[in-house]
């Protein structure tokens, strides 16, 4: 195999500006095969499938908050829908925050902590961002009046009622 | 012809031109971190590479953010496939050592790797002057916040975050910081 | 030698394009038939110089020219023909070459069919299509240039872009999306051409502009649904729709194009809401316009944004011109654009279309000030915030929830008026579907409020829609004697514009029943898999038997080869594979998918060890999926079937009951 040869050159040949290591290229020497890091918390040669009843309600908060938070190394993704290691890992964190006892909220304010607002897929309902979440109910609103009032001005000459 | 309701639309229709042209002088991909100003999260790391001379560590010791109370320290994230690692490098090097005796410690973090990859490319770099240190689980990587590598985070005397550096660092900008650091703590006891 | 080819008529062809716009305009307003005559053939003249200038490329490409800037920058020797071909959209300046062939094509064929119309309409519309070709062509002689020329000439060339040569659905979605973009162009010109020719008031046009805005659409909804497929099969995290700012732009003009074809039938039919479809027909030209600026001005960041180059600025002065111009245009000219009828009732279709374009322009205000909030905030506080996925879902899904419960009873209620009678014999069955819908996807497990509600009103849209086909075929079949499948087709054929728009109902339908069972069952487990380890995901078990490593001319792949077992038997082998391509220095996943009506199974490689003994597998369960893309081709069925047909509506005077005995294709509209 010369996996090393190509991706070397991959590497090399590619230079791309910002960093996002997500997904990391591996770079290795001629023989050995390229390390795409696989180290998911899962004991190598554990016993046929994977770890398996785990506490649901705790899987289902965790997936809950993994599918809120942005994930810094991709482009719009959520860290649940993200395949990149760190945002593995970054579940594997909210796990572990919540069976700790944290509250989802705490969670949050973590991931707030340190990667500022814009890691909250959904914008807190305060202040200015409330703008995003009452301008859909304002549009319903005011064109339902509009509706209302022109279907009654449009019916007004037809005094007939259902039958 | 109506002119009001003409002028009118077109009083509409501005503030979204205006709000587009504003997003034309945005960059999308730079997000200010809200860690500096704030206490830098505590990290307890083994150390993996253990330096050279003076700076130098022993294999497995851990290294403690509070430990290193009182003194300047730089922190940076780096890993043996990330490309641009390999543009500062040389500059971090130097740094570390130049910088060893005023009270300032630098410490790696190796972001997403292997050990021994992060091993071989210390080698081939021809070495690497600070200790570097493993963080199993990138741990330390979510608490600083990090997007990518290499990032460099330069942590004041009083244990805060003074300064966040994102892609490759150069010794220029890291000695300007660094001096500008050390007065402003010696002013300030 | 190409290179000059295409820069030459692309220069040219800018000059033709505004000697066009000039004669034509000046032409139609000064009644000078000569300047019309040598406008149209400037049209053609236009749109052959487009043409010669894409073959160029196209040749270009495929002869590995790289002295050609395009061809340097986004071809290679190594790649497969049929990726080099398509490259030609695969980056900036080839998307906009192909956007003016386009353009052009779709520009002469408006002016070459319609050349014999009486009126100036159709020469102001030209006009204003060479308007638009202009801006285009600026871009390709400046700041978008193709044809720059490379020295010294490079050996090769990297390739195109990963993501896109790694699937065939490249060479689907993207000029299906220019298609619909671009054919929206022709609906707006229309209607500026209706304003500035005086013809606002007279029905032709609106006539015209609907059919050309269903091509558009129907080429947009299929681009949408390629778009979700193809990000279902490369992106490697099984969902299809995240509500990216760049599927939010192409979204945003689908939704004002779709309240557009329900409420021009409440123009054609009573002389209603004239200067709101004006409106519909700007907008959703300003916002093909607005999608095409976000995708290339780098403003907002996106999975499919393409790189950033300066046009940012030359877009944002053509959508300040658009908006100005067509904005004050339409207002100004408001008043010629009062209604002329009226309405029997409150309760009546033509009520339920105002309620569906309430729902529709809701829908596209959420989309559009959730994807453009992130710069309000940063505007307004100098704080980034996102708006995402989660925002979205919540905002949308009771919009989604009442246009669904509409779309059932739309076709349930008559034009005019309904009466009790009526509303009870149209409505009870499709809500007794509907409950009987909800008691069922509770049983099975759906328990969040929307959830059910998508299933109840799914129910209930599907049985009113389907009643018309079954309710039309059975009253032709009583008259004429007719064997079902007849009177189904002739129902259909005799009125294909009303059973287009249910068949399109139908796939919609469809689709959202593909969306809400995949969404709602879905079972996903990862794991780390050592060679013969097998996982369970649902139904399935997986055993990764081999991690492999081979090289093709382009790329490097890494395979996992996975075995899926049910009840213990082998049912198929996949190979979930990492591509490594020589530009990047990321793997592009490039999961495998195994399709069955029932629904799919998912694998993406996530990860592998260094010596090959293990790998991380994402499996991924999801019901029924399939059926998502088969809803996208029945509503382009739907459209299909609704361009051909009788041009004209009968305006709704005839009495409705008198239906019952012309049992053509309006069986059902009032009573029986």
């Amino acid at each position: 195999m010369t996996v090393g040869g190509v991706l070397m050159t991959a590497v090399l040949v590619a230079f791309v500006g910002v960093p996002r290591p997500g997904a990391p290229a591996p770079v290795t020497d001629g023989a050995a095969p390229p390390l795409y890091t696989a180290q998911t918390g899962t004991q190598p040669g554990a016993p046929v499938g994977i770890p398996g009843a785990r506490d649901s309600a705790l899987e289902a908060t965790t997936t809950l908050l993994a599918s809120e938070l942005r994930c810094p190394v991709c482009q719009g993704n959520s860290i649940q829908d993200s395949p990149s290691e760190l945002a593995q890992e970054m579940r594997n964190l909210i796990r572990d925050q919540l069976r700790a006892g944290k509250s989802p909220d705490d969670v949050r304010a973590y991931f707030v902590d340190k990667y500022g607002e814009w890691i909250l897929l959904a914008p807190k309902p305060e202040g200015l961002n409330l703008v995003v979440y009452l301008v859909p109910f304002l549009a319903i609103l005011v064109g339902g009046a509009v509706v209302w009032r022109t279907v009654r001005k449009w019916t007004a000459h037809n005094p007939v009622p259902p039958t | 012809m109506n002119w009001r309701r003409a002028t009118l639309a077109v009083a509409f229709s501005a503030p979204i031109i205006g709000l587009l042209g504003f997003g034309l002088t945005r960059d999308p991909k730079q997000i200010d971190s809200p860690l500096p100003g704030k206490a830098a999260p505590a990290f307890s790391l083994a150390v993996f590479a253990p330096g050279e001379g003076e700076t130098a560590l022993a294999v497995g010791d851990t290294v403690r953010l509070a430990g290193h109370a009182g003194k300047i320290v730089v922190v940076n994230f780096w890993a043996s496939w990330c490309l641009q690692c390999r543009d500062e490098h040389r500059d971090l090097s130097t740094a570390a050592t130049s910088y060893f005796d005023r009270g300032v410690r630098f410490v790696g973090v190796l972001y997403n790797d292997q050990e021994s990859f992060g091993l071989r490319w210390i080698d081939e770099m021809g070495g690497q002057t600070y200790p570097s240190v493993l963080d199993p689980r990138t741990r330390t990587a979510i608490d600083y916040g990090l997007y990518g590598v290499p990032e460099t985070f330069l942590i004041s005397q009083d244990g805060r975050v003074a300064y966040k550096h994102i892609g490759p660092i150069s010794e220029r900008l890291l000695s300007y910081k660094l001096d500008s650091l050390l007065r402003d703590g010696a002013r300030t006891p | 030698m190409t290179r000059l080819l295409g820069a030459s008529s692309l220069l040219i062809a800018l000059g033709v394009a505004i000697y066009a716009a000039l004669a034509l305009l000046v032409g139609a307003r000064k009644h000078r038939a000569e300047l019309l005559r040598s406008g149209a053939v400037a049209v053609y003249a236009v749109w052959a110089l487009a043409t010669v200038a894409t073959l160029s490329m196209v040749y270009a490409l495929v002869a590995h020219d790289f002295s050609v800037e395009y061809v340097a920058r986004v071809g290679s020797r190594a790649t497969p023909l049929f990726y080099t071909v398509i490259s030609l959209w695969g980056a900036l300046e080839g998307s906009i070459l192909f956007w003016i062939f386009v353009l052009t094509s779709l520009s002469a064929l408006v002016v070459y069919q319609n050349r014999a119309r009486e009126g100036t309409l159709i020469w102001y519309t030209g006009g204003v299509l060479m308007l638009i070709s202009i801006f285009f062509l600026i871009l390709l002689v400046g700041p978008a240039n193709p044809f720059g020329l490379v020295s010294p000439v490079p050996a090769d060339g990297p390739g195109p872009n990963p993501l896109l040569q790694n699937h065939p659905l490249m060479a689907v979605h993207p000029p299906l999306l220019y298609l619909g973009y671009v054919g929206m162009s022709v609906p707006f010109a229309f209607g500026i051409g209706a304003v500035l020719s005086g013809e606002i008031d007279s029905d032709g046009w609106i006539r015209l502009t609907r059919r050309w805005l269903l091509i558009a659409w129907a080429f947009l909804s299929a681009a949408i649904v390629a778009g979700m497929w193809w990000s279902y099969e490369v992106l490697g995290w099984g969902g299809y729709w995240a509500w990216d700012p760049v599927e939010n732009a192409s979204f945003l003009p689908w939704l004002t194009a779709t309240a557009f074809l329900h409420s021009v039938m409440v123009q054609e039919r009573r002389g209603l809401l004239k200067l709101w479809n004006l409106n519909l027909i700007v907008a959703t030209f300003a916002l093909t316009i607005l999608g095409t600026f976000l995708t290339r001005s780098g403003v907002l960041s996106s999975v499919h944004a393409f790189s950033e180059g300066p046009i940012g600025r030359y877009f944002l002065a053509f959508i300040a011109l658009v908006l100005v111009g067509s904005f004050a245009l339409v207002a100004g000219n408001s008043e010629r654009l009062r209604p002329t009828g009226s309405l029997d009732s409150a309760v009546s279709r033509e009520s339920v279309f105002l309620l569906n374009n309430l729902f529709l322009t809701a829908f596209t205000v959420t989309v559009l000030v959730g994807t453009l909030f992130p710069l309000v905030a940063e505007a307004i506080r100098g704080v980034k915030v996102s708006v995402g996925e989660p925002f979205f879902n919540r905002m949308t899904l009771p919009i989604c929830a009442a246009l669904l419960f509409l779309m059932g009873v739309g076709p349930a209620l008559p034009w005019r008026r309904a009466s009790r009678d009526v509303l009870r014999k149209q409505l009870i069955p499709p809500a007794i579907v509907a409950l009987a819908a909800v008691m069922v996807s509770f049983v099975v497990g759906v328990r969040s409020p929307y959830g059910l509600a998508t299933f109840a009103f799914g129910g209930f849209a599907l049985t009113a829609n389907l009643r018309e086909f079954v309710d039309g075929a059975m009253a032709r079949r009583r008259a004429l004697g007719e064997s079902p499948v007849i009177a189904l087709g002739r129902l259909v054929g005799a009125n294909r514009r009303r059973y287009g728009g249910y068949i399109a109902h139908l796939g919609v339908l469809t689709l959202t029943l593909g969306i809400a069972a995949s969404s709602t069952f879905r079972t996903e487990r990862e794991g780390t898999l050592q060679k013969g380890q097998t996982m369970d995901v649902g139904r399935f078990t997986v055993r990764l038997d081999d991690v492999s490593y081979r090289e093709e001319p382009q790329r490097g792949v890494i395979a996992g080869l996975v075995t899926v077992l049910r009840d213990g038997r082998e049912v198929g082998r996949m190979e979930p594979r990492m591509n490594f391509y020589p530009t990047s220095d990321q793997p592009v996943p490039t999961p495998s998918v195994r399709s069955r009506p029932a629904g799919d199974l998912y694998i993406n490689l996530q990860a592998f060890s260094q010596d090959g003994s293990n790998a991380t597998l994402r499996v991924i369960v999801e019901p029924l999926v399939p059926w998502i893309w088969i809803g996208g081709m029945i509503v382009c069925l739907g459209a299909l079937v609704s361009m051909g047909g009788r041009k004209a509506p009968a305006p709704a005077t005839v009495r409705v009951r008198a239906d019952r005995t012309v049992p053509t294709g309006a069986a059902t509209e009032g009573a029986s």
